[in-house]
């Protein structure tokens, strides 16, 4: 890998990424979360707050348990046979493995976006309305159209594909597939994204659209973003927790992570000695 | 560069390149040989396939035509010795009335239709009265049975005349179309000399034909009649079972499979009913009819021969095919979908049966269609529970008796009048691949109209 220079990356960033997160409300809370797959341990006891409004970003070597880790704040990592977490994980305060939490309820609140774009093999219109359609969200087609017109302009696709909202999602080029995923995630209002390398799949420019998408998205969400890509890292996220075998090695201000590391072995990381 | 090679001869690339010029040679003759060889197995395939549809046309589409005598008949009240068909009475009740009706109608039966029959044929050739009592051999059984249909139907007939076309004699068939060596001794045979001279005769003037026949398919099978004996009781018998099949082995086979794939946790007992499964699907069928015959008619005491107990018998033999096609299909769905869909909140039900089905139905409904179309042709089990026996009625409903078509071919096959019944073989084989090449060909546009791709 290319020598990262912290400086070159931090100047991409614009102003207000600069600034500290935009509130200081703790959004999802985990203390001392240890996931198992079966016998083998993937989590070795987390503790982190992500504020509201924030980006956050994880990175860290591969098989170091970002993903994992991410995937449990919406309980996905529950349709995994044999997995087990430890630990509390709350969301505004409450517990979502909380055995009378309702994990759909959950997963409305937390949506998210994978690392291969994975649209229906449906309509774009039905692709955003299947969300909005499960939960109830419109009483008549029209609010359902608005939502989907909403959702579409947020993820900055409106435009591109109004007039063949009839046409199949799996028609799009990948980098449209990945924002039409994000406007089925948008469309049932969630408060928080998880993002899966969302952009691994994708070409330069595409990943640019993506992210200066998630740079508009903050204003409404909080997002948590895993990323191989420590440019990716430098450009969109506030925070930056670095990952290293199933512990959290280090988590603070992205500028401070990339310029002034702590440990070492985020150092090393960031400046391509490993991973 | 060829000459700093030569005068070296030992120039490290230019060795390197001939090598991989020798190997890339070798390469594209292993790769011509693979290809050759692919090609002649489906070659071999193709003209396995020609030979046999060829043979089984030529045979079977014989059958479809048949020696006939067209004849103008006289329905002669003197012969029948019948009145007209009795009429309700005002002030008789709807049982006597039905009495004498069952009465007229065996007398119809009863009635000289030999003897309608000979008259007929002497009408035309008057020369022909003197051999009147070897007349009747010329006619298949069954036309007796076609006479009395027609006044049954039409009791006006009675005293007049009406053209009428009869089928011949099976014998007379085969001895008419040369199925059968002519110069054999009288003693081999079939036919007595003077019918044959009849039947040539007759044959010459125009009053015995050859024609195209439908009773192929009107009629069931017979054995006093071979002439007349049809496929529409088989026909009838395999539809419903196949009916039976799609209604019991596909639903309970589909859920089954998305029970097993889709929520079944994973453990012991399940793995257990998963090798099952796969077991039973390589349980010879003839087992599956001892089992019908011992539970279905034995203990739950269903009638025998009926295409309730065949479609059951099928429906059990197929389960394990619907169940292992239909989990294949589920599996073939990427699970990115699935994700999808749980993380915006669905729950596993609605996944499965919102996202994940949609997208295996194609799969679905080959697998379940070639199942069906296995049950079709199966005729090992059916033996077991009666449906080799000879039934001469048509069904109308799956309780029954019936047979079924590869039961039919079975029996016709082994029938003793070989020089006719091998054409209707055939026949019953053509039959027979045509339900299964439309079931195939439905499965083939189901897959298309549902495929979509992701």
């Amino acid at each position: 890998m290319k020598m990262v220079d912290p400086e070159v990356m931090v100047q991409h960033r614009d102003d207000r990424q600069s600034q500290s997160p935009a509130s200081q409300t703790v959004k999802i809370s985990a203390r001392d979360v240890k996931i198992y797959y079966g016998d083998t341990q993937a989590i070795k006891g987390i503790d982190l707050d992500i504020m509201e409004n924030e980006v956050i970003s994880f990175i860290g070597p591969s098989g170091c348990g970002k993903s994992t880790f991410l995937r449990a704040l919406n309980r996905m990592n529950d349709t995994i046979e044999g997995s087990r977490l430890e630990g509390t994980v709350t969301l505004d305060g409450e517990d979502i493995y909380d055995p009378s939490l309702d994990v759909v309820l959950l997963r409305a609140k937390v949506g998210m976006v994978f690392q291969k774009p994975n649209p229906f093999p449906k309509s774009i219109y039905d692709n955003i309305a299947y969300g909005p359609r499960l939960h109830g969200l419109a009483k008549r087609k029209y609010d359902l159209d608005e939502i989907v017109e909403t959702s579409l302009r947020k993820a900055g696709l409106w435009e591109e594909v109004k007039d063949r909202l009839d046409k199949p999602g799996t028609g799009l080029s990948g980098g449209q597939q990945q924002r039409l995923c994000i406007a089925r995630a948008i469309a049932v209002s969630p408060e928080v994204i998880l993002m899966d390398e969302p952009c691994s799949a994708l070409d330069p420019i595409a990943t640019a659209k993506i992210e200066e998408l998630i740079d508009e998205l903050t204003e409404s969400y909080t997002i948590v973003i895993v990323t191989h890509s420590m440019q990716q890292a430098a450009r969109v996220s506030h925070r930056t927790a670095y990952f290293h075998l199933g512990e959290l090695v280090e988590v603070n201000d992205t500028e401070t992570v990339f310029t002034k590391p702590e440990n070492e072995l985020t150092e090393a990381y960031i400046t391509g000695r490993f991973g | 560069m060829a000459n700093s090679t030569m005068e070296s001869g030992v120039d490290p690339r230019a060795r390197i390149q001939s090598q991989v010029e020798q190997s890339l040679r070798r390469r594209h003759a292993r790769e011509k040989r693979f290809r050759r060889f692919g090609l002649t197995a489906v070659m071999l395939g193709l003209a396995f396939v020609a030979v046999l549809f060829v043979s089984i046309f030529s045979r079977g589409l014989p059958a479809f035509w048949q020696s006939t005598l067209t004849l103008d008949v006289r329905f002669d009240p003197a012969v029948l010795d019948m009145g007209p068909p009795p009429q309700q009475k005002p002030e008789e009740s709807p049982r006597d009335f039905q009495q004498r009706l069952n009465a007229w109608n065996f007398q119809l039966t009863m009635a000289s239709w030999n003897t309608i029959l000979e008259d007929a044929l002497i009408a035309e050739k008057p020369a022909l009265e003197e051999h009147r009592r070897q007349l009747r051999k010329l006619f298949t059984s069954g036309a007796k049975y076609r006479l009395r249909d027609l006044v049954a139907e039409d009791p006006s007939l009675i005293g007049r005349s009406r053209e009428v076309t009869l089928l011949a004699d099976a014998e007379v068939d085969v001895w008419i179309r040369g199925n059968i060596d002519r110069s054999l001794p009288d003693a081999r045979l079939q036919l007595s000399p003077e019918v044959r001279r009849i039947a040539d005769e007759l044959h010459e003037d125009g009053l015995l034909d050859v024609t195209f026949s439908t009773t192929l398919f009107t009629n069931s099978d017979s054995r006093s009649s071979p002439a007349s004996a049809g496929l529409a009781g088989a026909f009838m018998g395999s539809l419903f079972m196949m009916l039976v099949v799609i209604v019991l082995a596909v639903p309970v086979g589909v859920a089954s499979a998305i029970y097993l794939e889709e929520f079944a946790p994973k453990n012991r007992l399940v793995d257990l009913i998963e090798v099952n499964i796969n077991n039973l699907a390589a349980v010879p069928s003839i087992v599956f009819g001892l089992l019908g015959a011992s539970i279905f008619i034995n203990w739950f005491r269903l009638p025998l021969s009926a295409p309730l107990v065949g479609g059951l018998v099928l429906s059990l033999m197929t389960l394990p095919t619907v169940i292992i096609t239909t989990r294949s299909a589920l599996k073939a769905v990427p699970p990115s979908i699935r994700q999808a869909a749980l993380a915006l909140g669905a729950s596993r039900v609605q996944t499965v049966f919102q996202q994940v089905l949609p997208l295996a139905i194609p799969g679905i409904l080959t697998g379940a269609i070639i199942g069906v179309a296995q049950a079709l042709g199966e005729t090992a089990p059916l033996l077991l529970i009666g449906m080799n026996a000879f039934v001469a009625n048509i069904p109308t409903t799956p309780f029954e008796q019936s047979t079924a078509l590869p039961v039919q071919i079975y029996l016709w096959q082994g029938n003793e009048m070989r020089n006719f019944f091998e054409a209707r073989t055939s026949a019953a084989i053509i039959v027979l691949l045509l339900m299964m090449i439309t079931l195939n060909a439905f499965a083939i546009w189901l897959r298309k109209k549902f495929e979509r791709r992701w």
